[in-house]
């Protein structure tokens, strides 16, 4: 496992692993020190709160076991700070593996555990989150408290993936970790390819760089298409500010701005975890860390 | 009476010569980028074969989803009319016609007379059609005609996303990856699109005779799957993909004698 | 308060979903059992720091709504499910493109 990388992991929406500790905090035995296990289809995430705040946490990804990458994951977020597994009062496991993290005292859905770790990241203000994944769309509304009051989850469809925008730079040869801006070099935005499915719409385009268009209004006509769906599964779930996105393709400037004039909202700014900052990545992870801590002290009153 | 049908697909191009109730020649061409000229090519080549000019033809009827492209039609009619046509031409008892084609499936319900009284169709999602199969060959890397063949060896299905072409071909790469046979994942497939079939025919009622044309009707691991799925048995004629072509020449008849 | 799981998906073809209000249901398994696809079941959902059980979509046929549930005729509003459900915690979204 690495400590840190030797090199900048160059892939766009292609993470580094890497894990943090927030040092100047210390940890004492009668702390409710708990942990958040999120183990996902591509990357495995552990986070270590204190009290109810961040204090560490690992980011890592998932191999072919799952309750392997659970634990590998968690003794990523714990190392460097001196704890053991037994010292946490309470674990919950979540995510598309979530039924398998050995160690956890209890599952909870993704879209719960996402919610109140964007809640947690952002603040009460936040109210709709839009987490595109490389597989996965999820649109979710809460609460100023990070509860979910409505939610959907894609992954029948391709569209607006971040594999589905793989196969489209694939097809212009574009590199992936410049669809973003290679999207935004247009004079005029074009109007969006009529095609959401991706295979279809691999046969347009190539009609339409056949009639002459460049690659640059061929993938803009593409992504604006891409970021009316996602508004639309944003609307479906209601709208409201603030308004963040997360996931691999919230680095995809081509489609943030786009989904923003789609809905007449801006998101708000993402955190830098290399300045300091949390990982939206880890939003999952500080959830079910904080739920461990309410259902810890839950059980303490009864 | 001599009538010409063309079905101007996405992928290919289906003419039919239908002489005094007969058919008597067909013709196929790539559907490419130039629509009209291949359809003009299947057209000349039907003729040829029929040893006929145009100007023997007393009407021509185009359908398909390219039928405003057509050459020299006098008309045009709905894919599912077509189909309607063609079902109970094929077979006398037809009442349910099952259509898939490349990129869109339907299911037509229709009269003794061969017209279309209901339908519904899947269209604007690759997962629906043709095209699914297509894409999994080759990420399966097998040739399309040997995936029917392929999956009837296969005693179950391999658990995969058959939801959508793309996530799809991950899928498989991964099964793969992970030595899961051949045939298992290829009847999986079938099993995925003979699901999505079937469903789309129980909105309207399974109504027998059931007739299934279209050129996936040709797999042998998609009528499998389907017969399976349905429960009931399913009539195939002898070119399944001709049939949208032949319900144009068919419907070209009716229309030549009204002028 | 409500906590609305939207079953289903949107794709080229339009937008298909079985939505069901957690807060609203009660577990009665009514619409379970009417449901001709099997497409139904029971589920524990934790909410408010407690599990409650409700009705959910079954994870193989959240992807395949569409088919499952089309022939159903959701558009028409008389889904069975939808019908059995005295909580008015069901309903549809059908939008065919």
């Amino acid at each position: 496992m690495k400590g840190t990388p030797e090199k900048e992991d160059v892939e766009y929406w292609r993470w580094q692993e890497y894990h943090r500790i927030f040092s100047e905090k210390k940890w004492k035995n009668k702390d409710v020190i708990t942990a958040g296990v999120d183990v996902g289809s591509v990357g495995s995430k552990a986070a270590i709160l204190i009290d109810g705040e961040v204090y560490s946490w690992g980011v890592m990804r998932t191999g072919s076991n799952s309750p392997d990458s659970a634990k590998k994951a968690l003794d990523w977020a714990m190392e460097g700070t001196g704890l053991r597994v037994n010292d946490f009062k309470y674990i919950v496991g979540t995510g598309y593996g979530r039924v398998n993290v050995p160690m956890a005292n209890k599952a909870i859905t993704e879209i719960a555990c996402h919610a109140k770790g964007a809640n947690y990241i952002w603040g009460p203000s936040v109210r709709t989150v839009l987490d595109v994944g490389g597989q996965d769309i999820k649109a979710i509304h809460c609460d100023e408290t990070g509860r979910v009051t409505s939610f959907l989850m894609n992954d029948k469809c391709a569209a607006g993936t971040g594999r589905g925008m793989e196969v489209f730079a694939d097809l212009l040869k574009i590199p992936i970790e410049k669809i973003g801006e290679v999207s935004l070099n247009v004079e005029e935005e074009p109007p969006p390819v009529s095609c959401t499915c991706v295979a279809f719409a691999k046969t347009e385009a190539m009609g339409l760089l056949r009639k002459g268009w460049s690659k640059e209004k061929v993938l803009a006509a593409y992504t604006h298409a891409m970021a009316i769906r996602m508004g639309n599964l944003v609307k479906r779930v209601g709208l409201e500010k603030e308004f963040v996105i997360t996931g691999g393709q919230s680095k995809n400037i081509g489609i943030v701005s786009r989904i923003e004039t789609a809905l007449g909202v801006k998101c708000l700014p993402m955190p830098d975890w290399r300045d300091n900052g949390l990982d939206p990545m880890i939003a999952g992870a500080i959830g079910a860390a904080l739920f461990g801590k309410a259902l810890y002290e839950k059980a303490q009153k009864s | 009476m001599i009538t010409v049908g063309i079905d101007l697909g996405t992928q290919t191009v289906k003419a039919v010569v239908l002489k005094d109730g007969a058919v008597v020649s067909r013709g196929k061409a790539f559907s490419g980028f130039d629509l009209t000229k291949s359809a003009q090519q299947a057209v000349d080549e039907a003729l040829k074969e029929a040893k006929l000019s145009l100007s023997d033809v007393n009407h021509v009827t185009a359908t398909g989803s390219g039928m405003e492209m057509a050459p020299n039609a006098n008309s045009t009619i709905s894919m599912m009319g077509a189909d309607a046509q063609a079902g109970v031409f094929l077979f006398l008892k037809a009442r349910t016609i099952i259509d898939v084609g490349a990129e869109e499936a339907r299911a037509v319900k229709c009269d003794d007379n061969g017209i279309m009284m209901d339908f519904v169709v899947n269209e604007r999602c690759a997962a629906g059609a043709g095209a699914f199969i297509e894409a999994m060959a080759r990420a399966l890397e097998v040739k399309l005609e040997d995936m029917g063949p392929l999956s009837l060896k296969a005693e179950r299905a391999s658990p995969i996303n058959a939801s959508c072409v793309i996530f799809g071909e991950s899928d498989v790469v991964t099964l793969i990856h992970r030595q899961e046979s051949k045939p298992e994942i290829a009847r999986a497939i079938f099993d995925a699109m003979a699901d999505r079939i079937s469903s789309m025919v129980h909105r309207l009622g399974v109504n027998p005779d059931v007739v299934l044309v279209g050129g996936v009707a040709k797999d042998v691991g998609f009528v499998a799957s389907l017969k399976r799925k349905l429960s009931i048995d399913v009539l195939i004629p002898k070119y399944p993909e001709y049939a949208g072509a032949l319900g144009a020449a068919l419907v070209a008849v009716r229309r030549a004698k009204k002028v | 308060m409500v906590i609305i799981t939207h079953y289903g998906y949107s794709d080229g073809s339009g937008e298909y979903y079985i939505v069901i209000d957690a807060d609203k249901c009660i577990g009665c398994a009514k619409c379970i059992v009417q449901c001709p696809q099997s497409a139904l079941e029971l589920i524990d959902m934790l909410i408010d720091l407690e599990d409650k059980t409700v009705a959910a979509v079954t994870e193989q046929q959240r992807k395949n709504i569409k088919y499952a549930c089309s022939p159903c005729k959701p558009e028409n509003g008389k889904a069975p499910c939808v019908l059995a459900c005295e909580q008015k915690a069901v309903w549809c979204i059908w939008n065919p493109r």
